[in-house]
């Protein structure tokens, strides 16, 4: 890689910057309503979105169906894989709303990075990790709080089996990590998997152009190989999609785990 | 990398942690819209197909195990059927060879009684033929002797009294000596 960039800034190349997830505003521009190409791009996730799964569940049967069956498994996923399993089936169904809206709002905004035309995620702008973050943030608080208000409290910032004195060195260091850097990173992890897998994405096939068409002599050959390390990471990014929506969500449910949990 | 690529742009970019409002806006509307489809439409409807996926199946189980039992129910029943009609069929045979017994018993009675009634029938009839002839014979005999004696001695004896009373002396005698033997048969 670090071969590639020096040779990016002359003539033709173009070299992949911060701007990609800034494009230019073109309904509302100015208002809180603006709308760029990102945002047309999460319209379209949602929607597609939308339209999967009322087919998958308008007309359900005992006995699924080839694409009913794609869709319990990815509502199953969710539902037992991350909720039962660590919340037991009492609370995994009382948060079952929040975890698969979690798990899907994520998957689909983060494959529109590998999907020919959209080819930008929609999570790699800070807003929707942000707002996920806090959802997770608020609703594993309210779960915490609706358990039992002094239980979550000393739990979260007076762990148990630890002598007094300690408390001046951990209690604070809990109430960062716990109420701080859990939305932080929820946050951070997701947008920087993607913007980093755009650009990833944008260098390789921005180079992949350069040689071919544009550098000429014996830069072709390499142009081959940066168009199957472009191939290789969109296949990559295809996983790191799927894998972030699974951490994201995973995080989330173990964050409720942990504040309606009776001890730690 | 973000870094360099930061730094090949060169202009005042806007930073990327700082979320504009439109960003906010619009991602928190896609996330309500996708929160009350879920929550509203397509987890209750994937609830209501796994309730009633679940209920198919015990009622599947429910109606195996009464099936089950109806066919022990069944088999039960056939076997002690079964060994009725065996237990049935044995007092029939049993039945029948007493019934067999006895008509054989009867028949062999009626046969010994048949069998003694024709030999006495028989014996009678002998008896009586064998009378019917001594009379014939006394007198047929008794009428030849007197002819044979009367021609020998050249008178009639026929109807004298005498005559009469020697004849039947005579075949007394002679019925006395052999009578023992003629008698046995």
């Amino acid at each position: 890689m670090h071969l590639l960039v020096p040779t990016g800034n002359e003539d033709g190349f173009h070299a992949p910057s911060i701007m990609e997830f800034f494009p230019e505003v073109f309904l509302f521009d100015g208002t809180p309503f603006a709308i760029n190409r990102i945002m047309m791009v999460r319209f379209i996730a949602v929607a597609a979105l939308l339209i999967l799964f009322w087919i998958g569940t308008r007309r359900m049967r005992v006995v699924p169906g080839r694409f009913q069956s794609l869709i319990e498994m990815g509502l199953d996923l969710v539902r037992v894989n991350i909720g039962e399993d660590l919340l037991g089936k009492k609370d995994a169904k009382r948060f079952l709303p929040i975890l698969t809206t979690i798990f899907f709002m994520v998957l689909f905004l983060n494959i529109t990075g590998v999907i020919p035309f959209l080819n930008i995620a929609g999570t790699s702008v800070i807003g929707v990790p942000l707002v996920l973050a806090l959802v997770s943030y608020i609703t594993f608080i309210y779960a915490g709080i609706k358990k039992s208000p002094k239980k979550f409290f000393k739990n979260s910032l007076f762990p148990a089996g630890v002598p007094w004195p300690v408390y001046i060195i951990v209690t604070p260091i809990e109430l960062v990590s716990t109420f701080v850097i859990r939305p932080v990173t929820l946050t951070l992890r997701l947008m920087m998997n993607m913007v980093v897998g755009h650009l990833l994405l944008v260098l390789f096939f921005a180079a992949t152009q350069f040689f071919i068409f544009a550098a000429g002599g014996l830069w072709p050959l390499l142009g081959i190989g940066s168009l199957a390390f472009g191939f290789a990471f969109t296949l990559f990014e295809i996983l790191v999609a799927v894998l972030q929506a699974y951490v994201f969500t995973l995080l989330t449910a173990v964050y409720i785990q942990l504040a309606v949990a009776d001890e730690h | 990398m973000l870094h360099a690529a930061v730094l090949a742009s060169g202009e005042a970019t806007p930073n990327p942690m700082l979320p504009a409002p439109y960003d906010i806006l619009w991602s928190s509307v896609c996330f309500i819209i996708i929160l009350i489809a879920f929550w509203k439409v397509f987890l209750p409807k994937m609830q209501a197909m796994l309730d009633e996926r679940s209920a198919a199946i015990e009622g599947n189980i429910a109606k195996a195990d009464e099936a089950q039992r109806e066919a022990e129910a069944a088999l039960e029943k056939y076997t002690a059927q079964l060994a009725e009609a065996r237990v049935e069929a044995g007092e029939i045979r049993e039945a029948a060879r007493e019934d067999g017994k006895q008509i054989v018993a009867e028949a062999r009675d009626l046969a010994t009684t048949e069998a003694s009634r024709i030999t006495a029938t028989a014996n009678a009839q002998i008896e009586a033929e064998r009378q019917s002839a001594l009379v014939s014979l006394r007198t047929e005999v008794g009428t030849l002797a007197l002819d044979l004696a009367g021609n020998v001695i050249g008178e009639s004896l026929s109807d004298d009294k005498k005559a009469a009373g020697l004849v039947d002396r005579f075949l007394a005698d002679l019925e006395a000596a052999p009578a023992s033997t003629v008698g046995k048969n």
